[in-house]
């Protein structure tokens, strides 16, 4: 994910770049969510600045566009940590000892689920199942998988995300 | 030398990339000509990262290999400390019927020669030769339910859509597994996404659709990268596009990915997602077989019922049809997870009773303690204590037991767990995934939690106002969210009411 967590970004960025993805994507049925991960790709989040523009070009309402990013969970409105943790916490998991690793991981770090460390560093999310249910606990780094998730493991994922 | 190190996600999150590089630079030190081919996992979990050789008897395994093993194993592998011998002569392998799974573990997922030369692609060539109404009697003829969970018959789903009239219709392929326990998709899609593709265009030819979807969760990245790989290379290859295999109409399909709401796995909420919309619940009717995609009639089925079509083309209905008990016919993927010895995918026809999967397949829990529950069906599925083990895993059988199969995951508890909590957790999920469409779940859901927390607290009375709750949702809610979150709890309340009466003793 881009570090765009200090860097504001001028709007003219923003409405040049959705105007891409708009373009892009324009000869897809059903268009918008392929155009916000895209936007998302690009900025780390779906900045206020991209709404309007998505709404034109789709030819709906800034409300109705609005109204999905806010539906889905992978889609953010604020740039999150420079690295994203995200811990499962489906029952596979818990079988396995999840919520200790959760507790501890969040203990730690003095957060909430969602929440970011102060330096900026790591944002950790609870997620809903990664497929991996017979090598839990499972957490993903950035995109990357991990399996069998202890705390030393944590840890170590932790310490090398600058935590 | 010809070696095999999956590039399944279970594998990868156990390390197999590290491997990968390990292996790569040895052959490089040593000279070795070596063709390292990244399959699909064979689904022993526990043995991951297997790493196959190629032998002139067969690939024999090792595993769970780590990087320092490499070295150790190109000495001398066959006296290696973690040779495990033939792979397919593993218990677990041989013990399996692998038809929707035969080839993934087995070849190069993203080879399409590998693909034909293990039986891929025989069975869209016979539809290409069977007329449209052929097509769906032998789906329907083959017992084929879907394997999502519902367990709809496939065939007669298809006949819907095929029966309709329109300028448009559509295939959707529900690859949007969430339920935790199940893995199937991942694994099939990562392994060997060429069959999901071939059943897709073969429901294309059943019903008359050209264009298909597959609606993947954005959780599985992996499966996301091979899958649109296949797509790419399919379409290279005449089998998508304009005319399929030079011969047939014109079928194409894209790779589109979800944003994190489970919600999305219920077929209606899915096409408004894919449409571009809040993934809200529609009510039905209108069914999507009639109105789905953009209005159109479209076929939803989940990714092992459409990967599933191509052995029954190969084979025949009757061969698969052959497989399995009562009206459950041929084979189910299980997914065994949560604490067990040995957690993985075994396919196997239906029939075994949970007991048998429990302790004699998985080896009971991987903590060495007794095991307390286990969940079947995903996050909706019901918690079943030991008693009640002797149950056959098929559709009508656990339905009989208050339970359900869902897309077959597995999940074992050992005695630590507190099955309040799990209840409690069952409305927690529920709460944070509803859709918001209904009352009885988007509101429900949160007076549920609310409720687990009054009898945590030792107040007897909140137990009649649980069991209400969950009648009230279970009868009144639009979709499975909210109708089968009462599933895991009332099976917690009703099998382990020790969870739920300790707490109340300690406080009164």
């Amino acid at each position: 994910m881009p570090d765009t967590t200090y860097r504001a970004l001028p709007p003219e960025e923003i409405r040049t770049r959705t105007e891409e993805v708009l373009a892009a994507h324009a000869h897809l049925e059903g268009a918008l969510l392929p155009i916000l991960h895209e936007i998302q790709l690009s900025f780390g989040f779906i900045p206020q600045a991209a709404v309007q523009p998505i709404a034109e070009g789709l030819n709906i309402g800034r409300a109705e566009v609005h109204g999905v990013i806010t539906f889905y969970h992978d889609f953010r409105d604020a740039p999150a940590g420079r690295h994203v943790v995200k811990i499962c916490r489906a029952e596979a998991c818990q079988a396995q000892g999840a919520n200790a690793l959760a507790d501890a991981t969040l203990a730690r770090l003095g957060l909430e689920w969602h929440g970011t460390t102060a330096n900026g560093a790591v944002t950790i999310e609870p997620v809903y199942c990664l497929g991996l249910c017979a090598c839990g606990p499972a957490a993903m780094v950035d995109g990357k998988v991990v399996g069998r998730v202890d705390t030393a493991r944590m840890d170590a994922i932790l310490a090398e995300a600058g935590a | 030398m010809k070696v095999y190190l999956p590039r399944d996600a279970a594998a990868l999150a156990l390390g197999a990339n590290d491997v990968a590089e390990a292996l790569l630079s040895e052959a490089r030190a040593r000279g070795i000509d070596l063709t390292l081919v990244r399959n699909g996992s064979r689904g022993m979990i526990w043995l991951e990262p297997l790493l196959e050789i190629d032998t002139p008897e067969g690939r024999i395994g090792f595993g769970p290999v780590v990087p320092e093993d490499i070295a150790a194993i190109l000495n001398a592998p066959k006296t290696h400390l973690k040779a495990l011998g033939l792979v397919e002569a593993l218990p677990w392998m041989a013990r399996q019927t692998r038809l929707t799974f035969a080839r993934c573990g087995v070849i190069d997922p993203l080879s399409l020669e590998d693909y034909e030369a293990h039986g891929g692609l025989s069975g869209l060539r016979r539809a290409l030769a069977m007329d449209a109404a052929s097509i769906v009697v032998e789906v329907t003829q083959s017992g084929l339910r879907g394997r999502g969970g519902a367990g709809f018959p496939t065939g007669i789903k298809w006949e819907t859509v095929r029966g309709a009239t329109a300028d448009r219709k559509y295939i959707v392929c529900n690859a949007d597994e969430g339920d935790s326990g199940t893995f199937a998709d991942r694994m099939i899609m990562e392994g060997d996404p060429f069959t999901l593709i071939e059943g897709m265009i073969i429901a294309g030819l059943g019903v008359g659709a050209t264009k298909g979807f597959v609606y993947l969760r954005s959780e599985y990245p992996d499966a996301i990268a091979v899958m649109n790989e296949a797509v790419v290379i399919a379409r290279a290859a005449g089998l998508l596009g304009a005319s399929v295999l030079g011969t047939g109409p014109a079928f194409d399909m894209e790779i589109r990915v979800g944003a994190g709401a489970y919600v999305c796995g219920e077929e209606t909420s899915l096409l408004n997602s894919l449409e571009g919309k809040r993934g809200v619940v529609r009510a039905k009717p209108p069914l999507p077989a009639l109105q789905g995609f953009m209005g159109k009639p479209t076929v939803v089925n989940n990714v092992i019922s459409l990967a599933t079509v191509p052995v029954i083309f190969e084979k025949g209905a009757a061969f698969y049809r052959d497989f399995g008990l009562g009206r459950s016919r041929g084979t189910i993927p299980l997914q065994i997870a949560g604490n067990v010895a040995r957690g993985g995918l075994f396919e196997t026809a239906f029939g075994l009773s949970l007991g048998e999967i429990v302790d004699d397949i998985a080896g009971g829990t991987r903590t060495g303690r007794p095991v307390k529950a286990v969940q079947v069906g995903g996050p909706l599925g019901a918690y079943f204590p030991r008693s009640k083990f002797d149950t056959p895993f098929g559709y009508e059988e656990f339905d009989g037991q208050g339970g359900l199969i869902g897309h077959a995951g597995v999940v074992v508890f050992d005695d630590s767990a507190d099955m309040l909590s799990m209840a409690r957790f069952a409305f927690e999920f529920c709460a944070v995934e509803s859709c918001g469409k209904c009352t009885p779940c988007r509101i429900g859901a949160v007076r549920g939690v609310e409720t687990v927390d009054r009898i945590a607290r030792g107040d007897a009375d909140a137990i009649p106002l649980l069991t209400d709750l969950c009648e009230t949702m279970k009868d009144g809610s639009l979709c499975a969210l909210g109708g089968f979150t009462p599933y895991p709890v009332m099976s917690a309340l009703t099998h382990f009411p020790d969870d739920f009466a300790t707490t109340r003793k300690a406080a009164e």
